[in-house]
């Protein structure tokens, strides 16, 4: 319930948001009406011909006053730690700069580099491109399938969800290594396991060709996380749909994809989204498991972001990494825009308000 | 014939169906626990193992002989209690700011109204679209000139400057307690200071709860912000301290296992007694998906 409800206020987000208090002592719903005209009307007659001193002291001033006392943190962390270093660096992607020189302007000059003469941002770029393209639909896929499976009715579903929530919670670099020592070619869990079932492992973390693969693998282990978004929606989906269908004799892959998958399409659509940004910037699990950090073999785990740090702490090249971190930037907001857009084609919200 | 039709064989009942189906969802779930699990017991067998176990084909499930002394000799290769006291330190300030100050801004965006709170609002909600990465580089030119590299503040005074996601959560539960208590105290005189220190934070206790775990174990894991302003050893948190000791003991797994064990204890002990507060953390931020 509680779910719904906070699901409610988003969509009707800031809707709702402007009505819940008027700021004046009002405590009967009854009277709100009333006394809003009141106030309208004195608003009206006293508007005009207050001196500049008065609205100064006036009521609505000072509500105006405190609320942005209590957002100011955010406010300034907004303007310090967000929108003005977003310019700065737009200024800096276009000069040559390495903190302790003089900033000199060198037009697109940054911009040119990247496109035409630097071969490591096209393999950074489509080394992530790769790892977005596989890992978002699977670890999307994998927490829906188990959000279902959890979602029965069976005797023992608490535990079954901590098991499956636990990994998810678990991150940072003892968790890197932890997957180093499963997918270590010759005395791993992982390859070990395929030899069971007669397939010879690869190298994984060795091979050029299976390093991705290895993170998406590890990638999957924490898929939990969605799990417990999509399990939270599911229980929203009213059984009542499922009757229904039961009397007209529908299956259980029908009812799936006719009317559970539908329902949770809102739940898919912002996982996706969020996913896909998170996923483009992935960053600490090729620094720690690469060699040396530096996104080998044959950089094949030289992500975008790796790439563009090695530009920035390791070469102190800041215009250059400026100029990648909007090149990112541009490239997740079109991605972002086109995800909306596309969104709403197959979103289904309940009740056909299509917003 | 007609006997038969009536009582259906014992196999077309529902509830032999309901049966099977649940015997299936049963398999699938606990298969995909072993496969979960196992890796969890792999990282605690390997720390207990010795080197020449370790290096053994095939490899072994259950040691045979418990190297308990690896723990020790792991956590003794480097200055690791001052890493770990770094990380608390670091963790528990972080969680405070972060607990009190995006609270504060909740409020405002819950219950004040303000001329252009809502165009903020969705300015704090766009800011949870943007990738982190992007202002990292510039956020470092900043606090280098401020020439806070090599100190704690370009870790900590970002948590007291408010984050967009728990500025949300805070909302979201904010938005559901009704305004009369509000309303009531503002009648009494109550100032908005007040009603959100003596009003709203008991009230929304269990959000705050969900924040503090969300953001100690953001602290206690992050590895890129100690990576990039921390230079010097005696600085160093426990997750960076980890990164270098990697170089230093190569493969030597069964110390990497027992390290990997200690630092995650933390997390897994705070989800094991505030499981219900990460779950509803999840919850309320699924309002996003709405």
């Amino acid at each position: 319930m509680q779910q719904q409800g906070a699901r409610e206020n988003i969509l009707h987000g800031i809707d709702s948001g402007t009505e819940t208090i008027s700021g004046k002592p009002v405590s009967l719903t009854k009277t709100k009406t009333a006394e809003k005209h009141i106030t309208l009307a004195v608003n009206k007659t006293a508007g005009k011909p207050v001196s500049k001193l008065n609205r100064f002291k006036s009521k609505s001033f000072r509500e105006n006053l405190i609320g942005y006392g209590f957002i100011s943190p955010w406010l300034i962390g907004f303007f310090l730690l967000t929108a003005g270093p977003l310019l700065f660096s737009l200024v800096v992607s276009f000069s040559d700069y390495n903190i302790t020189s003089e900033m000199t302007f060198t037009g697109l000059d940054n911009y040119k580099k990247m496109f035409t003469a630097d071969d490591l941002f096209w393999t950074s770029l489509w080394n992530t491109v790769y790892f977005v393209l596989f890992s978002v639909p699977m670890t999307t896929a994998g927490a829906i399938f188990i959000a279902v499976l959890l979602n029965s009715k069976i005797k023992g579903m608490k535990i079954f969800r901590t098991i499956y929530y636990l990994p998810a919670v678990l991150s940072g670099v003892a968790v890197y290594f932890l997957w180093m020592q499963l997918l270590s070619p010759g005395t791993g869990l992982v390859n070990l396991v395929l030899s069971w079932v007669g397939i010879e492992g690869p190298a994984w973390l060795f091979d050029p060709n299976w390093t991705k693969p290895a993170l998406i693998f590890m990638k999957l282990w924490s898929v939990g996380g969605g799990m417990l978004l999509y399990l939270a929606s599911l229980q929203g989906v009213s059984t009542t749909l499922y009757e229904a269908a039961d009397l007209d004799g529908a299956n259980i892959f029908q009812k799936f994809f006719h009317i559970t998958l539908p329902m949770i399409t809102p739940i898919i659509f912002f996982d996706i989204i969020t996913s896909t940004i998170g996923a483009f910037q992935i960053f600490q699990e090729a620094y720690v498991m690469s060699k040396d950090g530096d996104g080998g073999p044959a950089h094949s785990l030289l992500f975008y972001n790796l790439h563009m740090w090695n530009n920035a702490f390791e070469v102190f090249d800041m215009g250059y990494a400026s100029a990648m971190a909007w090149v990112l930037f541009i490239i997740i907001m079109i991605l972002t825009i086109f995800n909306l857009k596309f969104g709403k084609r197959w979103v289904h919200y309940e009740g056909g308000d299509n917003k | 014939m007609k006997a038969a039709a009536e009582t259906p064989k014992f196999y077309q009942t529902m509830k032999f169906r309901r049966r099977i189906k649940n015997s299936i969802i049963l398999f699938f779930l606990l298969a995909g626990s072993i496969a979960l699990l196992t890796p969890l017991w792999w990282m605690i067998s390997t720390s207990l193992k010795s080197p020449e176990e370790i290096a053994q084909f095939p490899p072994t499930f259950i040691p045979e002989k418990f190297h308990f002394s690896n723990y020790v000799e792991a956590w003794t290769t480097g200055p690791f209690t001052r890493w770990a006291l770094n990380s608390v330190f670091l963790a528990v300030v972080g969680t405070i700011g972060s607990v009190f100050v995006n609270s504060l801004v909740a409020y405002g965006f819950a219950k004040m109204k303000f001329k252009g709170c809502n165009f903020w609002f969705i300015v704090v909600l766009s800011t949870m679209l943007l990738p982190g990465f992007v202002t990292m580089v510039p956020q470092y030119m900043l606090f280098s000139k401020l020439g806070w590299i090599n100190t704690y503040l370009p870790l900590l005074v970002p948590s007291f400057l408010g984050s967009a996601f728990f500025i949300f959560l805070l909302r979201q539960f904010m938005m559901t307690i009704p305004n009369e208590f509000i309303e009531a105290a503002i009648m009494d005189g109550a100032g908005h200071l007040k009603i959100w220190w003596h009003i709203m934070l008991p009230l929304t206790k269990p959000a705050l709860i969900t924040v503090a775990i969300f953001s100690f174990n953001g602290s206690w894991n992050d590895l890129l912000g100690p990576l990039l302003y921390l230079n010097e050893e005696s600085l160093y948190t426990i997750q960076l301290g980890l990164q270098t000791f990697k170089g230093s003991v190569q493969t030597q797994w069964n110390y990497l296992m027992a390290m990997s064990v200690m630092i995650l204890l933390p997390t897994v002990l705070i989800f094991f007694l505030f499981q219900k507060f990460f779950i509803e953390g999840s919850n309320i931020s699924s309002g996003t998906k709405g």
